[in-house]
């Protein structure tokens, strides 16, 4: 699906986009160390670029790294703006988070040299109205960058441009969860969700509907769990589902007690459950105490409501 | 071939069959079912049904894993898996791998495969998005919700089992910890160096996950261990007495995954490692009354049992009575348990510290040691030798029709 859903008025956001064009993006930025030859020889050999010019002169095309900071960053902190620091924290607001740099284009007045110092400032040079392309949904933000070195000589212009966008769905990939509510993401204590994918599907769809669905194979007949494509008895992936009758017996069974599970309260017993059917599935166990769970224990299926998204097949034990 | 000799992998394996399924710009299906259809049409091309198959390679970039895939194309035990790295790279080194595996007898049809969904799902260069969770993933996520979520647990589970099976209680697994710690007390190297411990502190530790105690767990650990290897030619030639690998052999059992194969068989042994030991037993022709040493991958006490009774060293359900007989030296490093946990690695270290004599815990004239990998997982184990006394095969390989060792 193509996402063109920002949630806000897109001729409101423009004009308060707009508004920042012509406004600085970066100032008073200073080349970390000065234009030198072991770093043109490095940018060299990385580029397999053999010009006998360099390095009495720096390639041309190396311009941006003299502006930047290394891994660490410009000491003394970055010369970016604050107003391009809101401009990007204004487009991640609407959900534009994600980033991706499209293109560049350079000017070179003149050649730099071993020796020279740079400095640099920046302007936000326009940002483009809303457009969509198969990243996304985004608008994309040009920054021009002039480069000067010496007593102020222009040495080099550098046109920077990236899409701010909003990440499109691969294309019939399942559904994002409905977005939580408040409160519930940033709960360590919610327990792990189920892993769900195409293959596995069906059976979470069964148990909103209440229904334990196994798979059974259309060729041998044989009942199958987990859910997976084909049948590992005779390779074949044609299958049906069906519900499974709910009853069945501890075949093994654990206790958790350490170390501390957050969405859990341990001591608890985790069950391995022999259907009827002849298939087993991990579930938990409910109505015996964690320490009279016994192997051979018919348990009967019911469902447990954990939280507002999530519901799990588990099952009820009866103590002997 | 090597960096500095011709090889002699030449003209000893041939690609047999070939399979895909459409190319398309969105399959609307997962990498999984891909793959295994891909798989199934390259054995109908050669006109072999999946239960011949005994070998699968991939990438490691593939999100398909070689058990997950014969678990869903009917096949059953594997007795070769391997995975290549660095993306396109691979491609034909996984049929270089193929044919290692047919040229020594090590598999005898392997399949090679890559599948996903490039164009639909991720795609390079954008970024993090979402994207279908894996089979490997979603494997795991039968467990998860329920709570079920450390490796001891996924243990507990078999190891549950075990005990109701034979009418054991939990304190058995005391005697593999026990023996372990009694090694690394005298290896300095070890974590527990200078801290043995007693069956009665086994059954006083805390529970972790029943029935698991703590002295049942391996501790974890920081560090590196390393392996060379070249051949026993050269080998004679270099300062250290040579370990010769006497046979080695992988294994994964019908039904398997990682950890969690609780949906299989009657869960009281470790079936991929049985196929390991019918591998090793085989090639070399020893048996486990040959065997001076040995090496059981030991995470977790339970799984050094089950491995004892898949190897024959004692029958079903009979191995702590077996430990605690003290009749094999097991573990002369400490084990995982003891000296460290660094993935069996450093137990392939102590077999050759056997081999060569040099064991802190040296048993004396050790000439076969037997090592283990990994348990609750598609494993490994290997054979090894002091030189001039690794294998009888050759003795009787025509008597077996197993493979010599003599080419």
């Amino acid at each position: 699906m193509t996402r063109d859903d920002l949630d806000v008025d897109p001729d409101e956001l423009y004009g308060r986009l707009k508004a920042y064009e012509g406004r600085t993006a970066a100032s008073g930025g200073t080349g970390r160390d000065p234009v030198n030859e072991p770093m043109i020889r490095h940018w060299c050999e990385a580029m397999g670029d053999t010009n006998p010019a360099y390095p009495a002169v720096a390639p041309p095309t190396m311009l941006q790294a003299w502006t930047m900071g290394g891994l660490a960053g410009h000491p003394g902190g970055s010369a970016r703006s604050e107003a391009y620091d809101e401009l990007l924290a204004l487009l991640d607001d609407v959900g534009c988070t994600s980033v991706v740099a499209t293109d560049c284009e350079q000017e070179y007045p003149r050649p730099l040299r071993p020796g020279d110092r740079v400095t640099f400032d920046a302007v936000i040079e326009s940002v483009s109205p809303r457009k969509t392309t198969r990243l996304g949904t985004g608008y994309f933000v040009t920054t021009r960058m002039n480069v000067r070195a010496g007593d102020g000589e222009l040495v080099g212009t550098h046109r920077f441009r990236i899409l701010k966008y909003a990440p499109a769905r691969p294309k019939n990939a399942p559904k994002p969860e409905p977005a939580p509510k408040p409160g519930l993401t940033a709960d360590p204590a919610r327990r792990p969700r189920p892993v769900i994918n195409r293959d596995n599907a069906g059976f979470w769809e069964g148990v909103a509907r209440h229904q334990l669905l196994i798979q059974r194979c259309l060729d041998c007949a044989t009942p199958r769990f987990p859910w997976l494509p084909g049948c590992g008895a005779c390779g074949s992936l044609r299958w049906e589902a069906f519900e499974a009758s709910g009853t069945g017996t501890v075949f093994s069974y654990v206790v958790m007690h350490h170390p501390p599970f957050p969405a859990f309260d341990p001591p608890y017993a985790v069950a391995l459950i022999e259907l009827a059917e002849g298939v087993r599935m991990v579930s938990g166990i409910t109505g015996v105490p964690y320490d009279k769970v016994r192997i051979g224990m018919p348990v009967e299926l019911e469902f447990l409501r954990v939280d507002e998204e999530l519901e799990l097949p588990v099952f009820r034990g009866a103590e002997a | 071939m090597s960096a500095r000799k011709p090889d002699t992998l030449g003209g000893r394996a041939a690609i047999v069959g070939i399979g895909a399924t459409e190319f398309s710009k969105d399959s609307g299906r997962s990498e999984l079912k891909l793959a295994v259809e891909a798989v199934q049409a390259a054995l109908d091309d050669a006109g072999l049904a999946p239960a011949d198959v005994d070998g699968l390679v991939t990438f490691t970039m593939d999100t398909s894993p070689e058990i997950t895939v014969a678990q869903a194309c009917g096949i059953g035990d594997l007795t070769f898996f391997s995975r290549v790295h660095y993306g396109g790279g691979a491609a034909c080194a996984t049929v270089q791998q193929a044919a290692l595996a047919v040229a020594t007898g090590v598999a005898e049809v392997v399949v090679c495969y890559r599948a996903f969904n490039e164009r639909s799902g991720r795609r390079f260069g954008s970024g993090v998005e979402h994207r279908e969770p894996s089979a490997e993933g979603a494997a795991l996520g039968w467990s998860l919700p329920f709570g079920l979520l450390t490796p001891a647990s996924w243990v507990a589970m078999a190891a549950q089992r075990y005990l109701y099976a034979y009418g054991l209680k939990p304190e058995v697994f005391g005697h593999v910890a026990v023996t372990d710690r009694r090694h690394a007390a005298t290896n300095p190297a070890a974590y527990f160096h200078g801290k043995p411990i007693t069956l009665a502190e086994h059954a006083a530790s805390r529970w972790i996950v029943e029935p698991l105690r703590l002295l049942d767990c391996c501790q974890e650990t920081d560090g590196g261990q390393a392996i060379v290897v070249t051949s026993v030619e050269r080998a004679r030639d270099l300062p250290r007495p040579p370990a010769v690998i006497t046979a080695a052999a992988q294994g994964a059992g019908r039904g398997q995954e990682q950890m969690t194969s609780f949906y299989r068989d009657d869960l009281t042994g470790l079936p991929e490692m049985g196929v390991v030991a019918g591998q090793l037993w085989r090639a070399s022709g020893l048996t486990p009354a040959d065997i001076d040493v040995a090496i059981l991958y030991d995470h977790f006490t339970p799984f050094v049992l089950m491995q004892l009774e898949e190897f024959g060293f004692c029958g079903r359900g009979e191995a702590a009575g077996f430990v605690a007989g003290d009749a094999l030296p097991l573990n002369t490093h400490g084990g995982q348990l003891g000296e460290a946990y660094l993935h069996g690695m450093n137990g392939i270290a102590e077999a050759v510290r056997q081999i060569r004599g040099s064991s802190v815990n040296q048993v004396p004239g050790a000439a076969r040691a037997l090592v283990t990998a990994g348990t609750g997982v598609p494993t490994s184990g290997l054979l090894l030798g002091a030189d001039g006394c690794h294998a009888r095969v050759s003795a009787v390989s025509g008597r077996r029709g197993a493979p010599s060792l003599v080419i």
